[in-house]
């Protein structure tokens, strides 16, 4: 029997059409616009100005208190201006527009291609250069990555886990990852090993990656401490919380951090992009997306400058298929759905979806039939359809009774309702309610 | 074709499951009890099933065209169900006005004055049967005797199921291993060649549904195993408190209309538990108040009244038992 988590989960279709093909580089686009928040916490304080030459590399915004995140060029070229735009999110947000002029990197940067396996840096010094080369989660959540190895005084940590499940359908970022960058990866968790003072890694894999496990279990023969697991197919297994549960059977407490239990959690890409930030001295200016849908000719992964629109992405695919409804920037369970194509990919950006338009529109609503498939599709217990109800009416005390604040919003809910009711849409509405509140409530 | 992408949050995709698909399901399911009930009873089971079916889509289309004004939505498979369940707890000799004052009971009545599909807290076809039971006892437990394709509508030759042949014994002082030799054999029972309800004599029929329910989800076995199980453990302790009032478990279980009640009825998702736990308890309280009502009660059998009283529960039961959520209490290491 394969480990999983015991609560809830759904198996969604994979759809994994990109599982095959190999990483190519996009080719650098002529302009870019690198938003200066690509991360969870304060955006950074933008420090170039119009007209200026950056290089590849260099600090463009710089960190703006602890919780937050250094923002890097992508490219060298003139900054042709400052100025807000609208990204995924859907709200406005400062930007750094530049004319791409050459590919020019700061010299610092180790740009051969030898594979660095002599980890130099000590602890401090490696959380110091997490922080200094922009790296956040890159699982989808960009949680600031120094923050994570910094533990806090009087918590003590065990175990690293690195993220290799990639739950979501259609994406295959890590992935190919995995298979092409295997040494680097678990390099890069010796690394995150080192700063965290633990002596064991568990790298949880779904089991829809055989190749993969297989790959990383003969190249961690080679490495100490490290073990690869893996883990029977479920949604949400990628969430911190479930991915703890299932490897290691401890359970993370309701309001509670990962590091409550002695575990810290990082993606397989992070723990990439942290071997190149320590072994190579490279900010995190470019990451892995896969572009993909069922009508585009081309679908692929690439490695992508941040600040590439995506419209490039969706040209090296071949092209907008004519049918396009929707297109998604993340996975179809929790990405969110895009209103045009010139938004720059960015640290989160783990994939592009383009859905053809017979998938793109919600089914019709009918009753609830209690027939309770949500409770039973929730990995945390929560009873959906009556936090839709409660949100619907505005009862948000007792909605807070119900631990609304828990939902992780994976959507699992929504996917499983015969009903097609929009129970997530309610509980998002109830939950940022029930947490304003409580801020509010704490002021007084 | 036009240019403008859908805006709309996540998920962006959705499971194949619908409301439609489970009621056919449910459907399906019931399909070799109703094929035995044709087996054994003939053209009367045609007619009883065809009226109740029939009525039960009519009445709701006609009350949601012209009372509440709301979109139609017979084909969602729920009026069906109701309509065949109904059926099943019907004699085969039935008439057909009774059959329709029932189905107006149990869609008018039961579903719709509630705003139907979804929120009525009683089964609707329970309401339908119990109504018609107290309204028209004698057409209500004259039971035919299978006698094949050959058996008539409302000529058929009746008499009494297993049950009520006990009840009627034990009252009248005789003694139970007596009376066993007047009932059907549990072989008998088990294959449906008795006198009961169309739906509910056939176990083996019912008890195919029941693992293609499980198979296909559309139910989850809590509720089911956990009325057969209480009336099992209760029956027994009676049994051998005193085997000579009390029948077997085996017959309690088989006899009557158990099966059909806590495979079909009892499960049904409007009104019952939504969380496990609560199923359990809801399985349990059906269990004991059936054999309460059938053993010490004015009705030979108890299995209806018993899910309508636990139907009543259900709100609370929804309200106070909770799941126990993800990281609400933690014990580790």
């Amino acid at each position: 029997m394969l480990k999983t988590f015991p609560l809830g989960g759904i198996h969604p279709p994979e759809n994994k059409l990109t599982a095959n093909m190999v990483i190519k580089y996009l080719p650098i686009p002529e302009n870019v616009t690198i938003p200066v928040s690509q991360h969870i916490g304060a955006p950074g304080t933008t420090i170039v100005n119009k007209g200026d030459y950056v290089k590849t590399g260099q600090v463009i915004a710089s960190i703006k208190g602890f919780v937050s995140s250094n923002i890097h060029s992508s490219v060298s070229g003139k900054v042709n201006k400052v100025d807000t735009i609208i990204d995924t999110t859907g709200y406005k947000q400062e930007a750094v527009f530049i004319d791409v002029e050459g590919d020019e990197w700061i010299e610092t940067i180790d740009r051969s291609s030898e594979i660095v396996t002599e980890i130099k840096l000590s602890s401090e010094k490696i959380i110091k250069r997490c922080l200094e080369s922009g790296i956040v989660g890159l699982g989808g959540a960009t949680f600031p990555s120094h923050v994570k190895l910094t533990v806090p005084a009087g918590k003590k940590i065990d175990l690293l886990i690195i993220n290799g499940v990639e739950c979501e359908p259609y994406l295959t970022s890590d992935h190919r990852l995995m298979l092409e960058r295997g040494e680097e990866i678990l390099i890069g968790a010796a690394i995150l090993m080192k700063a965290l003072k633990v002596d064991s890694v568990k790298v949880g894999i779904e089991n829809n990656k055989p190749d993969a496990i297989d790959h990383l279990t003969k190249l961690a023969t080679g490495f100490k401490g490290i073990t690869i697991h893996a883990l029977k197919v479920k949604y949400p297994q990628g969430a911190e919380k479930q991915l703890i549960k299932a490897l290691i059977n401890r359970e993370v407490p309701s309001g509670h951090l990962p590091l409550d239990v002695g575990a810290v959690v990082h993606n397989v890409g992070t723990a990439y992009a942290v071997y190149e930030a320590v072994q190579k001295n490279k900010p995190l200016f470019e990451r892995v997306v896969t572009i993909t849908g069922k009508s585009l000719a081309l679908p692929g992964n690439f490695f992508v400058r941040t600040g590439t629109p995506i419209r490039k992405l969706i040209e090296a695919a071949g092209g907008m298929p004519d049918d396009t409804g929707k297109i998604v920037n993340g996975g179809p369970m929790m990405g969110k759905a895009v209103n045009n194509i010139d938004i720059p990919v960015v640290k989160g950006t783990s994939g592009i979806i383009l859905f053809p338009h017979n998938e793109s529109e919600r089914s019709e609503i009918n009753p609830c039939i209690r027939c309770a498939k949500c409770i039973s599709a929730c990995a945390l217990n929560l009873e959906p359809f009556l936090l839709m109800t409660l949100s619907e009416k505005g009862l948000f005390e007792r909605a807070e009774k119900e631990r609304i604040t828990d939902c992780m919003e994976c959507g699992s809910c929504s996917y499983t309702c015969p009903a097609g009711r929009p129970l997530l849409d309610y509980i998002r509405l109830g939950k940022s309610t029930v947490i304003k509140m409580a801020r509010e409530r704490n002021m007084k | 074709m036009s240019n403008l992408l859908n805006i709309s949050p996540s998920p962006h995709t959705h499971g194949k499951e619908t409301t439609r698909k489970l009621m056919y399901g449910v459907v399906l399911a019931l399909m070799p009890a109703l094929l035995l009930s044709v087996f054994y009873f003939g053209i009367g089971a045609v007619i009883v099933t065809a009226t109740s079916v029939i009525s039960c889509l009519v009445f709701e289309y006609l009350i949601q065209r012209f009372i509440l004004k709301k979109p139609i939505s017979i084909t969602d498979g729920s009026a069906l169900v109701t309509g065949l369940l109904l059926a099943f707890n019907l004699p085969s000799n039935i008439p057909v006005f009774i059959i329709i004052i029932g189905s107006l009971v149990a869609i008018g009545i039961a579903k719709m004055t509630f705003g139907g599909l979804g929120n009525n807290p009683f089964n609707p076809a329970l309401v339908g049967r119990v109504f018609m039971l107290i309204s028209f006892p004698v057409q209500m437990t004259s039971w035919p005797i299978p006698a094949g394709l050959k058996t008539g509508y409302i000529d058929a030759i009746t008499g009494a199921t297993p049950l009520a042949i006990i009840k009627e014994g034990i009252k009248n002082g005789e003694s139970l291993s007596q009376l066993m030799e007047k009932v059907p054999t549990t072989l008998q029972m088990f294959l449906g060649n008795i006198g009961g309800s169309m739906g509910e004599v056939a176990a083996v029929a019912l008890l195919i549904g029941f693992v293609y329910l499980l198979l296909k989800k559309v139910i989850t076995w809590h509720i089911p195993v956990s009325i057969i199980g209480s009336i099992a453990v209760f029956t027994t302790i009676l049994w051998l408190i005193n085997p000579e009032a009390n029948a077997d478990p085996m017959f309690h279980i088989l006899a009557g209309g158990v099966l059909l009640g806590a495979i079909f009825m009892a499960t049904d998702y409007v009104t019952s538990p939504m969380n496990p736990k609560a199923m359990l308890i809801y399985g349990c309280g059906i269990g004991i108040l059936t054999v309460i009502i059938t053993v010490y009660g004015a009705y030979p059998e108890g299995v209806s009244f018993a899910i309508l009283i636990m139907n009543a529960f259900v709100p609370h039961m929804n309200a106070y038992i909770k799941p126990k959520r993800f990281g609400e209490e933690v014990k580790n290491g």
